[in-house]
């Protein structure tokens, strides 16, 4: 029951730090919530569906059906992350310097939260296809229903604790840094995500390795411990990495910082619009109190 | 013409690669220590003879895949280092094995 608890723990954890830093990051946004748990929501309806499917899946694509559904769902959520915090360069100075009363498009629920509820189902029926087909061994063989339910329910909740934990630790960050803040865990949590999909690629030799070990620093942190599984998940860790992982986790840092650069810096005068007016004083504000 | 070409193309790519059978039971991975190549791309057929889902892990080869019960599905490693590299199955991570390159 315990070994159950804490696999399903360690599957659950991934999902739940990247529900908190997306939890966190559109703090303020109305129907936020309804939008998270309608993406979290399909995604454990859709990790039900692939584990059923688990078997087609893995037969397609001349057996590299799973490497290509896993890469494929990365970078999907890669481009939603992307695409947030672009978004966010335009309008994140506009909710940060106008704490206590948003402006009219964030107040009316414009903001596209689309992109993050998207990258929360797609963690989440990623991590959770491998809880349903663990757990459905599991109710199958060793422990029986009764362990399975009780396994599972202790490892879920202990994610979740762990989500949780760090919300409430990032929202206590003061609202003009924390969407500074979780812009750049967002970029990092991205550009992980794309290493990993390299690595799926590699794993099914679409992608060349290019070195098959360009480091080793599994004698300080392994993949395997708590620490370096949540890092993995934070900032892409890996102790072992191929060359193509860090072309891929650099090109991600490259094309989504510079993006967020390039349009941060647009001067206000180059936009239209009122909304875009509002967000131009509100940069000029931010400006003048930084 | 172009199947003669897509043959020709397909068959040496398939066939360049040493291959390995390895089957996860109940017991755990059989063989538990397989030796193979070093230096070389390696095909590790992993067949899953149980009856519950399992999944091939390692983290020092950065592999994962699921392998439905009762299939077998296809893992490519290396050019290796020669060393020992571990495995497991991460639904039972208590079964491990070790891949030998020399």
């Amino acid at each position: 029951m315990l070994a159950t608890a804490i696999i399903v723990f360690r599957e659950v954890l991934e999902a739940a730090l990247i529900v908190g830093i997306v939890l966190a990051a559109s703090r303020g946004i109305a129907y936020r919530g309804a939008w998270i748990a309608g993406g979290i929501a399909a995604g454990m309806v859709g990790a039900t569906l692939v584990a059923a499917g688990a078997e087609t899946i893995a037969s397609a694509a001349a057996g590299m059906g799973q490497e290509v559904f896993n890469a494929a769902i990365l970078l999907t959520a890669v481009a939603m992350l992307g695409w947030h915090n672009i978004w966010m360069t335009t309008h994140g100075r506009e909710m940060a310097t106008s704490a206590n009363r948003l402006g009219s498009e964030v107040r009316e629920g414009a903001r596209p939260l689309w992109a993050l509820a998207l990258a929360v189902g797609l963690a989440v029926l990623r991590e959770g296809s491998e809880i349903v087909l663990f757990l459905y061994g599991i109710a199958a063989t060793d422990e029986g229903v009764g362990g399975m339910a009780l396994g599972g329910a202790l490892g879920f909740a202990a994610g979740a604790a762990a989500g949780a934990a760090l919300y409430f630790g990032l929202v206590s960050i003061p609202l003009r840094h924390l969407f500074t803040v979780t812009s750049w865990m967002i970029l990092l949590l991205a550009a992980g995500m794309a290493a990993q999909a390299a690595a799926f690629l590699v794993q099914a030799d679409y992608l060349p390795p290019l070195a098959t070990e360009l480091w080793d620093t599994s004698f300080m942190l392994s993949d395997g411990s708590l620490l370096g599984k949540v890092l993995h998940t934070l900032i892409g860790y890996t102790a072992q990495p191929t060359g193509i992982q860090v072309v891929f986790y650099a090109a991600t840092l490259i094309v989504i910082g510079g993006l967020m650069r390039a349009i941060g810096r647009r001067p206000p005068s180059d936009q239209t619009g009122r909304s875009r007016d509002a967000a131009g004083t509100a940069d000029r504000q931010a400006r003048r109190t930084a | 013409m172009l199947i003669a070409v897509f043959a020709a193309l397909a068959v040496p790519a398939a066939a360049q690669q040493p291959q390995v059978a390895i089957a996860i039971r109940d017991t755990g991975f059989a063989p538990a220590e397989v030796q193979v190549p070093a230096g070389t791309k390696i095909e590790l057929s992993i067949t899953n003879e149980q009856k519950v889902a399992a999944e091939f892990e390692s983290t020092a080869l950065r592999r994962e895949k699921v392998i439905p019960p009762g299939t077998t599905g296809t893992v490519y490693v290396g050019p290796l280092q020669p060393g020992r590299y571990e495995f497991f199955d991460d639904f039972r991570p208590n079964n491990r094995g070790f891949l030998v390159a020399q």
